[in-house]
């Protein structure tokens, strides 16, 4: 049995038939070619998997595609705007926010969802905000400034998160 | 990991939801959050032929005042009882034990009455409704019935909830002026589960400790309420040494978990090291 599923992705609608128990990640990796949302631990820890299900941070492989009918959902890639890489983006380039780059995709969406609900916040905040996401990298420190350097980037052009 | 297949159908009400889970040979289950359902589902610990989704019925989605209670929805997610204003006014370890409840992600999709169907001994809720004197609404074909938080909880992952029956509220009473509540945990580092957690709620009248309702999480296999910690303080003043003397007593007679976060002796510790600091937040 498959269910007819119909999300908008990064704005564009996609109608597709999926397995009831195809996992989100997997529906945007392997049927979209999304391939921005990594999968790290695969068992809801490490955040690596996180995307916007109308407007807040959802880790997608804990999340079925079936589950998101009807939703909105942003993913990494749908953060650059004509070739501009998204003020969280810069942040993190700016800021030297990733080594591998593996958690990136997953902490950039989780700042996403901070910005939106607090578009000024303390370090602290920021810290609590992330611990959905790991980085064995270990770069947590650039990480926070690079969220700040968003915040205040945002700040300065009076610019919407999303 | 990939779950076993099984049917999905989403929910619009709860007369719908309820004639969904009611299907002869086929063993439905309920799927709000997902955020314990759907890694047992990886786990292939659980393999139901149909998963019937509430999370998006709009009558189940509410935190509202209702007499001298507060209602809340079962599929409010922890963010919602995180952000209550209402709840915060009145009863501030639910807002307070939401957010302390995982991580930003959890908390944006699990749900209060997933997790008290779940049952999980190291959840937040269990010990939280109970310290709360709350009570748990079901609904079933056959109509609906509601139970004391106590009656509720029956142990190990295991609750009265029976087949083809929803949890679709929770009433929390709304505590008499003056009555403070807190909620403090000791969390695994990385999943933020209670290894261990005190819920306390006291009223102090003239100083002296009238009512006292204390609870834990993740000592035992399951959620319980400390009555030898309650009545040690009930009466006594509120005072620093009589706080000690009546945390001291935690988690007496009952059989203590232990694992390789925390050994028993380890877990009993923390209890009466938690029971005193939720003390001293609500009659310190
Ligand atoms: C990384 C991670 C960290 C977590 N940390 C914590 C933590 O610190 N503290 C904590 O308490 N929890 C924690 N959780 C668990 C989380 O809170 C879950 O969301 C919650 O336990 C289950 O709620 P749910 O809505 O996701 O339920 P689901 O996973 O959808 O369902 C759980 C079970 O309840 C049944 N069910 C669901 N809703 C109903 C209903 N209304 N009526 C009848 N049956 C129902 C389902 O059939 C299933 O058996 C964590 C989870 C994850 C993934
Ligand atoms: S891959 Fe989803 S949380 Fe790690
Ligand atoms: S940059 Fe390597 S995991 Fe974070």
């Amino acid at each position: 049995m498959s269910v007819k599923i119909s999300v908008s992705i990064n704005g564009k609608k996609y109608t597709s038939e999926v397995e009831p128990r195809q996992l989100l990640v997997y529906h945007l990796r392997e049927a979209l070619a999304l391939t921005g949302s990594h999968v790290g631990c695969d068992t809801s820890s490490c955040g690596a998997c996180t995307v916007l299900v109308d407007g807040q941070a959802v880790k997608s492989c804990t999340t079925l595609a079936a589950q998101v009918d009807g939703c909105n959902v942003i993913t990494v890639e749908g953060l650059a705007k004509n070739g501009n890489l998204h003020p969280i983006q810069e942040g993190f380039k700016e800021e030297h926010g990733l080594q591998c780059g593996f958690c990136t995709p997953g902490m950039i969406m989780a700042a996403a969802d901070l910005l939106q609900n607090n578009p000024d916040p303390s370090e602290t905040e920021i810290r609590h905000a992330l611990e959905g996401n790991f980085c064995r990298c270990t770069g947590y420190h650039n990480i926070v400034r690079s969220i700040q350097w968003a915040a205040n980037k945002l700040k300065e052009t009076n610019a919407a998160v999303l | 990991m990939i779950p076993a297949n099984f049917e999905y159908h989403r929910a619009g009400s709860v007369d719908e939801a309820l004639s969904l889970l009611d299907q002869p040979d086929v063993y439905a289950k309920v799927l709000s959050g997902g955020h314990s359902l759907i890694p047992a589902l990886k786990l292939r610990l659980n393999q139901p032929g149909a998963l019937v989704d509430i999370a998006r019925i709009a009558e189940l989605r509410y935190i509202r005042q209702d007499g001298n209670s507060i209602a809340i929805g079962s599929t409010s997610t922890h963010k919602d009882i995180a952000n209550s204003a209402l709840l915060a006014q009145h009863i501030a370890m639910l807002p307070e034990a939401a957010g302390l409840i995982g991580d930003p992600q959890v908390r944006n999709v699990g749900t209060i009455g997933g997790s008290i169907a779940h049952a999980d001994p190291a959840a937040d809720w269990p010990g939280v409704l109970l310290a709360a004197d709350a009570e748990i609404v079901l609904r079933s074909k056959a109509g609906s019935r509601t139970l004391a938080a106590q009656d509720f909880f029956l142990g190990f992952y295991s609750t009265a909830l029976q087949e083809g029956e929803i949890v679709t509220e929770i009433r929390v009473p709304i505590p008499a002026a003056g009555t403070k509540s807190t909620y403090q945990k000791f969390m695994q580092p990385a999943s933020r589960f209670a290894i261990v957690g005190c819920a306390a709620v006291v009223q102090v009248s003239d100083g002296t400790c009238s009512m006292v309702r204390v609870a834990f999480n993740g000592v035992a296999d399951a959620c319980f309420r400390d009555v030898n910690v309650e009545n040690a303080l009930i009466g006594k003043a509120a005072t620093a040494e009589n706080i000690a003397a009546a945390a001291a007593q935690a988690a007496q007679g009952v059989s203590i978990l232990s694992d390789h976060y925390a050994a028993e002796d380890y877990r009993k510790h923390l209890a009466v090291v938690y029971a005193k600091r939720a003390l001293t937040v609500v009659a310190g």
